[in-house]
């Protein structure tokens, strides 16, 4: 699509659609999570400001992956109405739109909140874009596992705006969401497989076949629930926390077995790998919610 | 461009233009807050 074809100027709406705002919906929940299960009290402006300037960045990193990935999505179902590859919008506009976006978001988070939650903001912005989106999404299956980072920086910019520094338990929140991310991605990529292989994306599914990626969600699951439960008896959270790991993480741990083990026939509905993916931003969202109320119910 | 393009054209503009104006807005309340919650950090 070129600025010759776009004879209307964007939308503002569309330009709302460039920032992914229901990834930005996760994106602003856990980086809430991580500021309310600080140790201190926020003020609630500053506490305000820091989570728009999450989702502000997040929404940068969203824009600036739509306009990297125009050519990409035009060729995806899934990903053809987005306003770059329908000619809503041309490019320049998108880059613009994503590096003034970027840019405000850090710069308002460093002098409203403070320089170390700015910086990690900077730091899973670039994360995101350069690593993830430009470096290893078209050249590796691995690229979710280590891309997964970048959706993971939240609760630890949440606690850095709130405390300044770092933790433990921000640091295994983050882990958590890292881990986390491949068997939800995966589960996900085994339903739309044929939408990555039309594009030429290397998903785990289109490069290692569904076998591999089946056990690739088992493997990882395991660590991943290792680090869900381990702020519990590391005396990190309490007892609220503790009762809703233990039965969030058991009942993600069968979905995800049932899933690891099961094979296909021609016409399969895939509707374990369904259920898992919709249950795991499930577990997230119950996990973030719950070491938040323990800090402030226990 | 025909005039019912430019019709369309200006539309938008005034949409977006109006948008614009409600965030600019926002963002001179929030600088605002920010300022008097900052000053009520250091002199509690």
């Amino acid at each position: 699509m070129t600025t010759e074809t776009i004879a209307l100027p964007a939308d503002w709406r569309d330009f709302l659609a460039l920032t992914k705002p229901r990834v930005m919906t996760l994106v602003v929940f856990t980086g809430l999570c991580g500021m309310l299960a600080a140790p201190v009290a926020v003020n609630p402006v500053i506490g305000f400001t820091a989570i728009l300037c999450i989702a502000l960045g997040a929404g940068a990193a969203g824009a600036l992956n739509q306009w990297y990935e125009a050519d990409l999505d035009a060729k995806m179902r899934r990903t053809a109405a987005r306003p770059l590859p329908a000619g809503r919008m041309d490019k320049q506009s998108a880059l613009h739109f994503g590096v003034g976006l970027g840019a405000f978001s850090v710069l308002l988070m460093g002098l409203a909140v403070n320089v170390l939650a700015a910086g990690i903001l900077a730091a899973s912005i670039l994360f995101y874009v350069l690593v993830y989106t430009v470096w290893l999404k078209p050249r590796t299956p691995q690229n979710i596992v280590i891309g997964g980072a970048a959706g993971a920086f939240p609760p630890l910019i949440g606690w850095a705006a709130a405390t300044g520094g770092l933790a433990p338990l921000p640091l295994l929140l983050f882990a958590l969401v890292f881990l986390w991310t491949p068997p939800h991605f995966w589960a996900l990529a085994l339903f739309v497989k044929t939408d990555y292989a039309n594009a030429g994306i290397p998903m785990l599914p289109v490069v290692a076949g569904e076998r591999a990626t089946r056990v690739q969600i088992g493997l990882y699951t395991i660590p991943m629930a290792v680090v869900a439960v381990a702020p519990w008896p590391l005396g990190l959270t309490g007892a609220i926390y503790g009762a809703v790991v233990i039965a969030a993480t058991g009942w993600f741990a069968l979905l995800a077995a049932r899933v690891a083990t099961r094979t296909t026939r021609d016409g399969d509905t895939m509707r374990p790998e369904k259920q898992l993916f919709a249950f795991s931003i499930v577990y997230l969202f119950v996990l973030f919610g719950a070491v938040v109320a323990d800090r402030w119910l226990a | 461009m025909t005039p019912e393009e430019e019709q369309r054209r200006l539309a938008v503009q005034r949409r977006n233009a109006r948008v614009m104006a409600i965030l600019l807005g926002a963002f001179v309340i929030l600088m605002f807050a920010v300022s008097i919650a900052k000053i009520g950090m250091k002199h509690p």
